[in-house]
């Protein structure tokens, strides 16, 4: 299980002309390994998480998870596709208000047609896993930063991805909590062998991280194993 | 349903607040219905009553419309559609609003003035030359049981029955001899004994031709309604302000939900990125959207219900039936589920791509 991104362009419209996003950036994310995705603001970091999320098509290259093109999907397939084998962790939670901890990852089975029910263990288990056993019944505005952002991570894990796509997650973060939350993703990439993107501008995090790609105007200025 | 049932427990408040607005709406659309039905009644249920399929009036003269209060029909003309084939019953009908008195009482009535032995008449009642059969608001009005008397137009006259409940133009009807009623009534045609229509029942008559002869004019019985003139202005007037009840409640659901989905807006994208479809957000926002119509709709309807049970019998026209209490709630949860629609297909404006990166 794997993701590549290979030769992959995206412009965006900039008035009548066309701004490069991403310019011929190619990239392979083996399955149980992390890599970090670094890079200044504006360079691109987020639009190559968009593309490999699939949220996004680029204007030309292909995106290949466990080694079927997806770049040509339809926008429901893409949503299959995300369901099932794409987990996103969000630079902000994005918990949904209305529902506890545990509630957050029983949706997941909701929306990919399953009984919230008949998940619960599993979303326990995701719960433990990150260590708020004690917190499941409790809802967004009643968890700490750092609380939230590991449930965040859980919820991503629901529907046992292939592909883990990790978007700044520290960034509302002191560094302790940061620190705690990167470690947190490096185990359960080992433990869950997904194939994880971390995009982050904290080079403190790179340590944890199985492969550096360092991304500058759009392109990879320098990739390296570590 | 599973992230709209928890947003309706969780946003308890707003919910609830729309929720009231729809069980006002529907009581408000609940208690028009009844009155609108409750007078309609008192105006109609004459007619309505007969046993008859059509109403033959003499044909209006000028351009004008049908009309109960114009219409003098003659003996010929009735002769005329007794003879004509398909006709199996024709009974001329006299009717005149005029005022009946009982001791210190006195009311509005309309006298029906019928033929011997007619059966437009109540069963159980047979009024002759010299007495009458009182509908049973009549003879609550003037207080007069079988065999009292009752003064009609300066005429005394015994009640030979209470028999039926039947009303025209919201006074209650008195059956009286048809020579009685020309006596106190409509004077006759050019010295012919005269009726206001013929109530006609027919199998397959040939009712223009007949119409062509007689010099008549015949519509359905549903149909001669609108020539009851009260009826025509006062029930168009409460159908109008009703249609305009519901078009604010469609109005007032949609609104609601087209700013509950923008608010929404960020959830929907995040749900969307994390690869729900956009048909199952839509599905679980319409279902959220008839939970809150059904259960506002059914607490209105229920208020109505209890309110119409509470002045049953009472002077308050209300009528309590399936048709005033269950159809208003299904056109409101319809046209309410309506507007919802309208407004939820916003959900398929938002885009998933906003979830990276936004902060909430």
């Amino acid at each position: 299980m794997s993701l590549d991104l290979t030769d992959i362009t995206l412009t965006y419209p900039d008035g009548e002309a066309r701004l490069t996003a991403l310019d011929r950036v190619t990239l392979a994310v083996p399955s149980g390994s992390l890599t970090a995705v670094a890079g200044p603001s504006g360079s691109g970091k987020s639009s190559l998480l968009a593309v490999a999320a699939t949220l996004i098509a680029p204007d030309t290259g292909t995106v290949t998870i466990n080694g079927g093109d997806v770049t040509g999907l339809s926008r429901a397939e893409r949503a299959g596709l995300r369901r099932r084998e794409i987990g996103i962790v969000f630079q902000q939670p994005n918990l949904l208000p209305s529902l506890t901890a545990v509630e957050q990852l029983q949706v997941m089975a909701q929306i990919d047609g399953r009984s919230p029910a008949k998940a619960t263990g599993r979303a326990r288990d995701l719960l433990d896993a990150v260590g708020l056993a004690a917190y499941e019944r409790r809802r967004p505005h009643q968890l700490s930063g750092g609380q939230r952002q590991r449930v965040n991570i859980a919820r991503a894990l629901m529907n046992e991805p292939s592909v883990l796509l990790i978007d700044e997650p520290t960034s509302a973060l002191d560094h302790e909590r940061g620190a705690a939350v990167i470690d947190l993703i490096a185990r359960l990439t080992r433990e869950w062998a997904t194939a994880t993107v971390l995009v982050t501008h904290d080079k403190t995090h790179l340590g944890a991280a199985d492969q550096i790609a360092e991304v500058r105007d759009g392109r990879i200025a320098s990739q390296a194993l570590c | 349903m599973f992230v709209a049932w928890r947003d309706l427990k969780f946003a308890k408040g707003r919910f609830a607040l729309m929720g009231s607005v729809i069980v006002l709406i529907t009581l408000l659309v609940g208690l028009l219905s009844g009155l609108t039905a409750g007078l309609g009644e008192q105006n109609i249920s004459g007619i309505t009553g007969l046993p008859a399929d059509k109403i033959a009036f003499a044909a209006p003269r000028g351009g004008q419309d049908l009309s109960y209060t114009d219409s003098t029909v003659t003996e010929e003309q009735w002769r005329q559609w007794g003879r004509a084939p398909g006709v199996t019953a024709a009974e001329p009908l006299g009717i005149t609003v005029t005022k009946a008195t009982s001791g210190d009482r006195s009311a509005g009535i309309s006298a029906f003035g019928v033929r011997p032995g007619s059966a437009l008449v109540p069963e159980g009642g047979a009024p002759t030359g010299s007495s009458v059969v009182l509908s049973k608001t009549a003879a609550d009005d003037l207080g007069v049981h079988s065999g009292g008397t009752v003064t009609v137009a300066g005429r005394p006259l015994t009640v030979a029955a209470v028999a039926g409940d039947a009303s025209f133009s919201h006074t209650p009807v008195i059956w009286m001899d048809l020579g009685v009623w020309r006596e106190i009534g409509r004077p006759a045609v050019d010295g012919r004994p005269a009726a206001t229509v013929i109530a006609l029942s027919t199998s397959g008559a040939d009712v223009p031709a007949t119409d062509e002869a007689a010099g008549t004019k015949t519509v359905s019985k549903a149909d001669s309604l609108s020539a009851i003139g009260s009826y025509s202005s006062e029930n168009g007037s409460l159908q109008l302000m009703r249609g305009f009840l519901f078009a604010i409640s469609a109005l007032v659901v949609g609104a609601f939900f087209m700013i509950w989905t923008i608010q929404r807006s960020g959830d929907i994208a995040v749900l969307k990125a994390l690869g729900a479809s956009t048909a199952g957000l839509l599905k679980d926002a319409l279902g959220q959207a008839v939970v809150l119509l059904t259960g506002g709709t059914l607490i209105g309807t229920g208020l109505a219900a209890g309110f119409g049970a509470a002045v049953s019998g009472s002077a308050v026209p209300f009528v309590l039936d399936p048709g005033t209490v269950l159809g208003p709630a299904a056109v409101m949860i319809l046209l309410g589920g309506l507007g919802a629609a309208l407004s939820l297909r916003r959900v398929t404006a938002v885009d998933p791509l906003t979830a990276l990166g936004s902060a909430r």
